[in-house]
């Protein structure tokens, strides 16, 4: 490992930084629904597969970038909405365990009519390869795509908290996160609000669309499954109940990843799963509310 | 009467598989074969049922312990003369012995139960989503392991060679005896005081019982039943890492939510219900003749339906077809509080 880890070079550094921001813009997605609605959607992933199915489908045809970009949006915004109207609507106020279980069904069904829709070969999303080209700064190759991942990244963020600070929409969600029935009591209108993240996190996961298929651009039902399992785990990681703990447990793991993904030798790096989930593991013993959350927060109910 | 309804809780799963097997007897020997999977699922649905019906806590780490009973028992009962073959790196321990179909269950339903052990200790602190997640993660690291260690197993070759030993009369036994044991562990203390503290979990510790302890002995229980159906499994057909994973994880979830977590009788009911509308599809996939029409669906529509269907149940009725009740002949009866699962 010691050997190992003296193979990071900036390219690396670069690659994992481009892949935390794009893991904790996932992060965000996953954390804005799960604020106000109290619901993990593991089908999120699936949303960025159709999104990424429909940048494929634009290329194959030869549509210019900007209108599979719209195409791409359109179709992830609408499959949240219906998501949220067919799936999660129903099950408000069921306990997290039927919720976590639901979505898990919903994941696995969008990525088998995936699968019955365009069978399991894959298609080409070609449009924005060029991205993928190496530019060299001071004798560094850095692939364009990591610095334009992290600067979309950090430009979605800082757009994020202006939303969240500055605008009356923003206000009532960090308040239904906090308590919803009392943010209900004191006049936030839980039907808006509730839209209005899934919205954004409709809007984050077509931006993470765009990205990863640049990145790999064959794009398969299984499409960022594997990706969204590791956000998964690093929002658990940071910790569920804050949006910024969530955002970095995101970026954290999704650092971790492209570091260790991009210093092991191969012979490891086949294990590396087993090693980014053996890490949250052990975190979520010692930390069990999460690895950025602030001591005291009791989860044990009392009577 | 209360007797009698205890007897019937036990009898009537036991019922429902023996039916099962009977129609495993008389339907051609393809059929049969759809039969004997459905029995098998019956036993790794059970021991879902075991942990995650009586705990009310979500694990998606079972598969795990399916799969390292596939692995034992696979790897020690394949004849010594092929495993250089399919396991070419194999530890010499393992690879110059060989045991019999009946230890190698055994042993699956030992290792199954001793990883349970090694894993539970430390993750049954946990609870709710951090639980989800980190059985996730067990999964994920098995996966892992066991597909790239070839010292081992197979790795990523298939568990081809191994004796195919699972018949119907093997498959219903099993299932039989992972309903036994399930019924047994309900009926004990143990079981007892770990639906307390699904029920709820304050008072179940305000009178002194321990949360931690309780959750540990069923997952280390159901960790044996899912080994021991691991076992039953290699036995049926050549696995490899792929059949015990993402795709087994979420269908025998949805057999056990689509019958009921929190009883027995869900359990059998949903695995048994969906392993047969699996079938159908399955077979139908490959076209099949209905009512004078010919039926040839798509390759894929099986996990459509079953996803939709688990998706449906969930929205709708989210107790599942029994209601997460065990099996009773009165029909009229007060509510029973036993839905925290799924309230």
């Amino acid at each position: 490992m010691t050997v190992a880890l003296l193979n990071i070079d900036w390219q690396t550094l670069a690659d994992a930084t481009g892949l935390g921001g794009i893991y904790a813009l996932m992060a965000v997605g996953i954390g804005l629904v799960f604020g106000v609605l109290r619901l993990v959607n593991f089908a999120y992933g699936q949303l960025i597969m159709a999104g990424a199915y429909a940048l494929a489908f634009a290329s194959e045809r030869g549509w210019p970038v900007s209108i599979g970009i719209v195409l791409c949006f359109a179709v992830v915004l609408t499959l949240s909405l219906l998501m949220d109207r067919l799936v999660f609507r129903p099950l408000r106020g069921q306990t997290p365990a039927v919720m976590l279980v639901t979505t898990f069904a919903v994941a696995f069904l969008l990525q088998s009519i995936a699968l019955l829709w365009f069978g399991p070969l894959g298609k080409i999303a070609s449009s924005l390869a060029t991205l993928n080209q190496p530019v060299t700064i001071s004798g560094v190759d850095i692939r364009k795509i990591a610095i334009v991942a992290t600067a979309v990244a950090a430009f979605c963020l800082l757009v994020l908290v202006l939303l969240l600070e500055r605008t009356r929409v923003g206000l009532h969600m960090r308040a239904a996160a906090m308590d919803f029935s009392t943010a209900e009591l004191l006049g936030v209108r839980a039907g808006r609000v509730i839209s209005a993240a899934v919205l954004v996190s409709g809007v984050l996961a077509a931006i993470v669309a765009v990205m990863l298929t640049v990145q790999n651009p064959l794009v398969t039902p299984d499409f960022a499954l594997r990706d969204t399992i590791l956000v998964l785990a690093g929002v658990v990681l940071g910790g569920m109940n804050r949006l910024v703990s969530a955002t970095l447990g995101g970026f954290a793991i999704g650092f971790a990843s492209g570091l260790l993904g991009g210093a092991l030798p191969t012979n490891q790096s086949q294990y590396l799963p087993s090693f980014l989930f053996a890490a949250v593991i052990l975190v979520l013993l010692v930390r069990p509310g999460g690895l950025f959350t602030r001591e005291g927060h009791q989860a044990v109910e009392r009577v | 009467m209360r007797r009698l309804d205890a007897s019937l809780q036990l009898l009537a799963p036991l019922a429902l598989v023996a039916l099962a097997s009977l129609v495993g007897t008389l339907v051609s020997t393809s059929t049969e074969t759809y039969v004997i999977n459905a029995l098998v699922n019956v036993a790794i649905v059970v021991a879902l049922y075991v942990f995650i019906g009586n705990s009310g806590v979500v694990s998606f780490g079972h598969i795990s312990f399916v799969a390292v009973g596939a692995w034992a028992a696979g790897v020690l009962s394949m004849p010594v003369q092929e495993k250089p073959a399919i396991m070419p790196h194999l530890f010499g321990l393992l690879g110059d012995h060989t045991i019999g179909n009946v230890w190698s269950l055994a042993l699956a339903a030992a290792v199954g139960a001793a990883y349970a052990l090694v894993v539970g200790l430390p993750l049954m602190r946990l609870s709710g989503l951090a639980a989800g997640i980190a059985t996730f993660g067990v999964l994920e690291i098995t996966h892992n392991v066991l597909r790239y260690w070839e010292r081992i197993g197979p790795g990523l070759n298939t568990f081809s060679a191994v004796p195919e030993t699972t018949g119907l009369r093997e498959a219903a036994l099993g299932a039989g005896l992972a309903v036994v044991v399930a019924f047994a562990y309900r009926r004990l203390r143990f079981g007892r005081l770990l639906s307390a503290t699904r029920e709820d979990s304050a008072a179940a510790r305000a009178v002194g019982v321990s949360v931690y302890r309780q959750r540990l002995v069923a997952f280390v229980l159901s960790g044996a039943i899912a080994g021991f159906a691991g076992g039953l499994l290699v036995h049926m057909l050549p696995v490899n890492t792929e059949s015990v994973y993402l795709d087994l994880t979420f269908i025998t979830l949805a057999m056990l939510v689509i019958g009921g977590a929190t009883s027995l009788w869900g359990a059998v009911v949903g695995a048994l219900a969906v392993s047969g509308v699996d079938s159908f599809l399955a077979e139908a996939e490959n076209g099949i003749h209905l009512f004078g029409r010919s039926v040839d669906l798509p390759a894929g529509t099986r996990i459509v339906v079953v996803g939709a269907l688990m998706a449906l149940v969930l929205i709708l009725r989210p107790t599942g077809l029994t209601g997460g009740r065990e099996f009773s002949v009165r029909l009229a009866r007060p509510r029973r509080l036993l839905t925290k699962f799924a309230r």
